[in-house]
């Protein structure tokens, strides 16, 4: 068999957040729309691999995904190694807007998963006119903790191993084993503490409960998408953040889980293609009524 | 159920390999039922029924026997699928030195899969 690549295409993007020097890893493929898509915890923007090799999407669509900094190919600041990483809602808000000017990305989608979800959520409420639309992955407004998170950076417990041991359940029953185990590898593959301080934004900072009902889905229209099999953002929490948004559209997707663009992309697409028709049927109308579209 | 698992984990060459490191045992109730489940090596060595006097083991896992049989259903239903769904609605209590059971998660999970009837991991 001879040698075939892909159509994405990888950069090292230095840039300045928080104060420090970073080196950020960006992948891209497809023209026109911009979609800026945020992986999981403890993951990186392999995540998004099935979509960037779909022309479904990239015929339409410039999709971009880059590893937030500690996660895949992207460094940790200088220092790191004196530090325990904690991700805050402050910094992951600043890191995605800093990105979309850096890439000088005219009014993205923004779509992430899980705690991508979470901070779309808020992105949606601060930041409503800086993206065209949201689309919110396993979006919660809150996780309560289930376990002990010290199990996931201790030395007597392998962080990889237990990693992905703890999120394979969330990977629905249908999902192909190829694409089950790739997203596994993924989380054996995490630095150490690096999907804790990632769960520090998801089970404690980030929590929006107080404030996700008064996003304003006529600034920016918000559409949540959810696993049926997911147990850390069950489909009854997703649904509890679209009924108390006005405008907000949702659907559950059957049989996928908590990584549903990852573990099973071709029933992923089925679901988020006509919400990719309806966004930019919504970008050809005039502004005024676009403002209005609720 | 419970009975199928000498066999059934011990057949199974992989996850055998897999839990290598791995020489314990641990109790799990089902409902009312008691079983201590003695590892070495990775292979399970007995499957002992209770009721127990004084049962010694690292850790316990606890829940109603509905639940487990929900949980080894060949396609559970969402919530019942893995274990940590099950901690998760906190049906399913886990106690004792969970350092074992955390660094061997995908073992335990996969070994408490086997009497679905696909054999299925968690």
């Amino acid at each position: 068999m001879s040698a075939t690549f892909e159509p994405v295409i990888g950069r090292y993007m230095h840039l300045e957040l928080f104060g420090r020097p970073h080196r950020i890893y960006v992948e891209e493929a497809g023209a026109g729309t911009p979609l800026l898509c945020l992986h999981t915890a403890g993951s990186d923007g392999r995540q998004y691999r099935a979509l960037m090799n779909d022309e479904r999407v990239t015929a339409r669509h410039r999709v971009i995904a880059f590893d937030m900094p500690w996660h895949g190919k992207s460094s940790p600041p200088a220092g790191w190694h004196n530090e325990e990483y904690q991700l805050t809602s402050a910094q992951y808000t600043a890191m995605i807007l800093e990105v979309v000017a850096a890439l000088e990305l005219d009014r993205p989608i923004a779509m992430g998963c899980s705690i991508g979800g979470r901070i779309a959520l808020h992105l949606a409420l601060e930041h409503p006119e800086s993206f065209r639309a949201i689309i919110g992955l396993q979006a919660g407004a809150h996780v309560d903790p289930y376990y002990d998170l010290n199990f996931l950076h201790r030395p007597d417990v392998h962080g990889g191993e237990v990693a992905a041991a703890i999120v394979s359940g969330l990977v629905g029953p249908d999902a192909p084993d190829a694409e089950r185990w790739e997203t596994l590898w993924h989380y054996m593959q995490g630095g150490p503490g690096v999907f804790k301080g990632d769960l520090h934004f998801y089970k404690v900072d980030g929590d929006i409960r107080d404030r996700v009902a008064q996003i304003d889905t006529g600034k920016c229209p918000l559409f949540l998408l959810s696993g049926e099999y997911d147990y850390s953002c069950t489909p009854e929490e997703t649904l509890a953040v679209a009924g108390s948004i006005p405008g907000c559209e949702v659907a559950i997707m059957k049989g996928l889980g908590h990584f549903p663009m990852s573990e099973n992309p071709a029933e992923f697409l089925k679901h988020l293609l006509p919400v990719l028709e309806k966004i930019g049927k919504r970008g050809t109308r005039p502004a005024e009524k676009v403002a209005g579209a609720g | 159920m419970i009975e199928t698992l000498k066999a059934r984990v011990n057949e199974d060459e992989a996850l055998v390999r897999r839990g290598r490191f791995l020489t314990t045992t641990f109790l799990i109730e089902v409902g009312s039922t008691a079983w201590l489940i003695q590892i070495f090596e990775g292979r399970v060595v007995s499957v002992l029924r209770g009721p127990f006097v004084m049962p010694s083991s690292s850790f316990a896992l606890r829940a109603a026997e509905e639940e487990w049989q929900k949980f080894w259903l060949s396609r559970p239903p969402p919530g019942s699928n893995d274990l940590m769904a099950l901690i998760k609605r906190r049906v399913l209590k886990a106690e004792g030195n969970l350092q074992v059971f955390m660094a061997n998660l995908r073992y335990f999970k996969e070994v408490l899969a086997k009497p679905r009837q696909t054999g299925a991991a968690a």
